[in-house]
């Protein structure tokens, strides 16, 4: 997948966020660090343009509630980086972004951190990307691309904001 | 990172900028509704304190808390320490019944060393007799840093009881690690001998030392660890070397005032100068908590493979 292809994922996704998603004011996009947080701005550049209504926009650090931390003896832990959410996610409809779906333990670790700044009326899922292989049962509500791969591959989303430019790579390991 | 934090001489500088990035992530969740996070559920940490501790103590227990993890408490008032149990006693049985942690305050130099040898879990010194405090200096960077962007090439100027002091001891030798120009400024009885090989600048004219400070650091007079006459009394030493208006005026415009605690006013600080604009000793308090989470964090992980 290139950057045509991560643009064009991106606006219909934008589309298909405004046509589900009545009440405008209640939207709210949520970036899951790292890659999720650009995706997250561009889909509120991108609603911004379709019909001038900015949608607040916030960034999640999902690492101290990972359900692998302290798992094993040897090793650092993590770094961690902060999470900015400007604005009160009660009664909210929370966009949650992130760049790959794969096991869906860092969506469960995401539910579990948003929810602790208050009640939103609800949550939806937007990936750039469905691998498979859910080890949860977690699913996504808007898909940029479903990427059929085996476990013992990995997916690699590059963003312009943090590499320099757009791509989505498998890799055999 | 090692297994324990006994000194600052266990960190390398990219561990102090981990340790002090991470305190800010931990910062945003002492701002929340809900401050607590998983992160330490299930691990057991214990607060080991053989000498008075308000500040250190409460901020390691809610840093404790703030991370998920079960936190007790041992004062040695109300512990066998008072029926003749020794450190070294007293630690084995607290290690019987497994915890993860010791956050250790004691009033010998080295204390924290000893347990770090005996004991399985990791120990983080909370301050040892006149050796090393190094979660004071840890924040004492963060809010220096917070203030000033940075560390390196800044003129840090550390006043007062040097001989008795382990705040002084960690902050030397964590600001000399990050490159500051630190200046040291105190009565020679209160100078440890030999302290210029710690790479500091030593003035007994604290009007010289402060001269262009960025920032000013004040040491408490601790009459409970002199055992002689340091001072001839504490009126003088306040006229000698109280930090005043009039000496903050000679630092830089936009210096910074900061203090330990517990502060005797009117001793080594005047009144209105530690409830004073430049006055940031409230935010280290605030700062302890975050860099204390961090600390508890990056410690709770593996250890470095070398």
């Amino acid at each position: 997948m290139d950057g045509v292809g991560i643009g064009r994922s991106l606006a219909r996704i934008a589309h298909e966020i405004l046509e589900r998603n009545r009440g405008l004011e209640e939207l709210a996009l949520v970036g899951i660090r790292t890659r999720g947080v650009p995706l997250a701005r561009r889909l509120a550049h991108l609603i911004r343009e379709i019909n001038q209504h900015e949608i607040p926009t916030g960034t999640l650090d999902i690492t101290l509630y990972r359900d692998d931390l302290m798992r094993t003896a040897v090793g650092a832990q993590p770094v961690i980086r902060r999470t900015e959410i400007p604005f009160s996610i009660d009664d909210k409809r929370i966009l949650l972004v992130d760049d790959v779906l794969y096991t869906g333990r860092t969506i469960r670790a995401a539910l579990d951190a948003l929810i602790e700044f208050g009640r939103p009326k609800a949550i939806q899922l937007v990936v750039l990307v469905d691998r498979g292989h859910r080890e949860l049962p977690i699913k996504a509500d808007y898909v940029g691309k479903n990427l059929p791969t085996s476990p013992s591959q990995s997916v690699q989303v590059h963003l312009t904001e943090i590499d320099g430019r757009d791509e989505v790579e498998i890799l055999e390991s | 990172m090692r297994k324990d934090l006994l000194s600052i001489d266990d960190l390398t500088s990219d561990e102090i900028y981990l340790i002090l990035d991470t305190s800010e992530a931990m910062r945003e969740i002492g701002q929340r509704p809900i401050k607590k996070v998983p992160t330490l559920r299930g691990k057991t940490i214990v607060n080991l304190f053989y000498e008075a501790s308000t500040r250190t103590r409460t901020s390691f227990e809610i840093a404790e808390k703030r991370l998920s993890a079960d936190t007790l408490n041992i004062a040695v008032a109300t512990s066998s320490v008072l029926k003749g149990e020794t450190l070294v006693d007293t630690a084995m049985n607290i290690e019987a019944m497994a915890p993860d942690m010791i956050v250790l305050r004691h009033a010998s130099s080295g204390a924290g060393h000893l347990l770090s040898r005996i004991c399985r879990s990791r120990i983080i010194n909370a301050g040892d007799g006149m050796h090393e405090h190094p979660t004071q200096a840890l924040l004492d960077a963060f809010t220096i840093r917070e203030h000033k962007k940075r560390i390196e090439g800044l003129k840090v100027t550390i006043v007062g009881d040097l001989l008795h002091s382990r705040v002084l001891r960690s902050n030397v030798k964590l600001l000399t690690k990050l490159g500051a120009d630190v200046w040291v400024s105190g009565p020679p009885t209160l100078v440890p001998a030999g302290i210029e090989r710690f790479g500091v600048r030593v003035s007994p004219a604290i009007d010289e030392a402060v001269a262009g400070a960025d920032v000013i650091m004040m040491l408490r007079i601790q009459q409970e660890r002199m055992r002689g006459a340091f001072i001839p009394s504490l009126r003088e030493y306040f006229q000698t070397f109280g930090m005043t208006r009039a000496r903050v005026a000679r630092a830089k415009p936009d210096v910074i005032i900061m203090h330990p605690g517990p502060m005797n006013r009117g001793v080594e600080i005047a009144g209105d100068v530690a409830d004073g604009p430049y006055s940031v000793i409230l935010e280290q308090v605030a700062n302890g908590v975050s860099v204390r989470m961090a600390v508890l964090y990056l410690l709770a992980g593996g250890v470095d493979v070398d």
